[in-house]
């Protein structure tokens, strides 16, 4: 079972606490975009075998969406982090370069 | 091949069962094939099956990263049915359908086809009125299913508990000739058949890269070397991204675990196949007597082929409601698959931007009921370059707004 701690309430919640949002750091494309840029908006995603960037909200908690840093394939929680940012704190980049030699922070569309 | 039969069985039974022979060479890979099949599980197999049958095309490899139907061909709960509610979905499922009528007489190769009949509850009177849009929209298709009421649904299943204290069975959507079949047994009967064709299915290798020369695809990198190929399809559900990745275009596809389970097995007691889409469960009985259940997928990434127990828990929670009689059964296996869902769950068959390179995923949580249907119309894809089958079902519909919106047709993932 997945077990992440809440940016906002600080308390260790349990997947059955969560909503999974699906994918973190979407450049919102809106009106006036490219068909491209809105498809990718709405439509494509990293789904990377390995690191994933990703939103949930504490629904039965403090019901604030928060971002977390998660391997696909091991399940592991590298950390999480406030939902009001564009990319992930430096910390958790540094976290995830020292367990997963080789992955660097790429731009999502 | 020596072809299976009655007598088969009877002269081998007569020499210590000396004579069987392998179902499929294991052969190590040529430099060079016509087209390469990424991944052997139901669909690439079928696509291969129907490329040699329909059209000719033998010279074709599959390259399995496992062992064939290890991936999510050997891990649904086998439903076949056809009750879609738009016309593409109906085309490709009610085809897939009517070929696993002969499957096993046009393989030489028992799959077990077992059209028991497929119900699907509505529980709500919104569903009420969505299952007789669907029953409608099923006869102008040529699909035969129809609405019935409560009062036959207990008399197809006995079993069921019509007066549920949350959600009570109003009706159900009833297609009789949806039913099962036996997984691994199409997998391996298209295998055996595909191998008869010559054509070389190389297990245990893994596709690391795919190369490409002026824009068309030229080959793949595997762990057992180079091979060059003509044309390239994908064939690799959960994966399909990856491969994606590999040949350098996007899809809008998102992997997620999608987990079942067996009880143990007991003396027959429903000889149908049931869906509670309101709770978001499915239940039916294998020949060995296991009741075998499914729910809805997991909401979140993943690629370990287990998912969340409390998922698990909520869909036999449900279905003990509908279901008194399975609540003392003990659960005996309980496993996951990684599904690859698209925006409106609905199935990519389709050209890539990278030239002669095909991808066939997306079939989400219901892609074994396709096998059939959906090797006939890719294989007419890669061959002829377009098939009225898959048309519709093109990786850049999301573009043009062109959904084939099972999603919100049924108002559960499919």
């Amino acid at each position: 079972m997945l077990i992440f701690e809440c940016p906002y309430c600080g308390i260790q919640a349990d997947e059955t606490e969560l909503s999974p949002g699906g994918e973190a750091h979407l450049k919102r494309h809106g009106p006036g975009a490219s068909d491209e840029d809105f498809e990718g908006y709405l439509f494509m995603r990293e789904n990377p075998k390995g690191v994933h960037f990703e939103r949930w909200r504490h629904s039965n908690g403090c019901g604030k969406w928060f971002h977390a840093a998660r391997c696909t394939i091991t399940l592991e929680v590298f950390g999480t982090y406030k939902a009001q940012t564009l990319e992930p704190p430096k910390k958790i980049k540094d976290q995830i370069a020292v367990k997963r030699p080789g992955w660097s922070w790429r731009t999502f569309s | 091949m020596k072809r299976y039969s009655a007598f088969a069985v009877a002269r081998e039974a007569l020499r210590f069962h000396s004579g069987w022979e392998r179902a499929w060479r294991n052969p190590e890979p040529k430099k060079k094939y016509g087209v390469i099949i990424i991944g052997a599980g139901g669909h690439g197999l079928a696509t291969a099956y129907y490329l040699g049958r329909n059209f000719g095309i033998k010279n074709v490899a599959v390259i399995e990263k496992g062992w064939l139907g290890g991936g999510n061909t050997g891990r649904n709960t086998t439903i076949i049915r056809s009750n879609y509610l738009q016309d593409p979905s109906a085309a490709i499922y009610e085809k897939a359908r009517g070929l696993y009528e002969t499957l096993s007489q046009d393989l030489n190769f028992n799959v077990m086809f077992s059209p028991r009949g497929v119900m699907m509850l509505a529980q709500t009177q919104h569903e009420i009125r969505g299952y007789q849009r669907t029953a409608h929209a099923n006869a102008l298709q040529g699909v035969v299913t129809e609405f019935i009421l409560p009062k036959r649904v207990k008399e197809l299943c006995p079993i069921i508990n019509l007066d549920g204290p949350r959600y009570p069975v109003l009706g159900a959507l009833w297609q009789p000739r949806g039913g099962t079949a036996r997984h691994d047994a199409v997998a391996w009967g298209y295998a055996r058949a595909c191998s008869d064709m010559g054509m070389d299915i190389i297990q245990k290798c893994e596709v690391t890269a795919v190369h490409q020369k002026d824009g068309k695809v030229s080959g793949v990198e595997t762990t057992k070397g180079t091979i060059e190929c003509d044309k390239l399809g994908i064939v690799v559900a959960g994966h399909s991204g990856v491969l994606a990745d590999m040949a350098g275009f996007r899809l809008p596809v998102e992997s997620v675990a999608l987990q079942a389970l067996v009880s143990e097995p007991i003396k027959p007691c429903m000889d149908v196949v049931v869906m509670a889409n309101t709770v978001h469960g499915y239940m039916s009985q294998s020949d060995k007597g296991e009741m075998v259940i499914g729910g809805g997928a997991d909401g979140y990434n993943n690629y370990t082929q287990r998912g969340s127990f409390h998922h698990v828990e909520e869909t036999v929670r449900a279905l003990v409601e509908t279901f008194p009689m399975i609540s003392r059964l003990k659960m005996l296996r309980w496993w996951g698959g990684i599904v690859d869902m698209t925006g409106d769950r609905s199935p990519i068959l389709s050209k890539t931007p990278l030239e002669n390179c095909f991808i066939n995923c997306g079939w989400g949580t219901g892609g074994f009921k396709a096998i059939p249907g959906s090797g006939w119309g890719m294989a007419e894809l890669m061959a002829k370059g377009f098939s009225p089958l898959t048309d519709e079902f093109s990786m850049w519909r999301f573009k043009e707004g062109k959904f084939i919106d099972e999603s919100v047709a049924a108002g559960v993932a499919h």
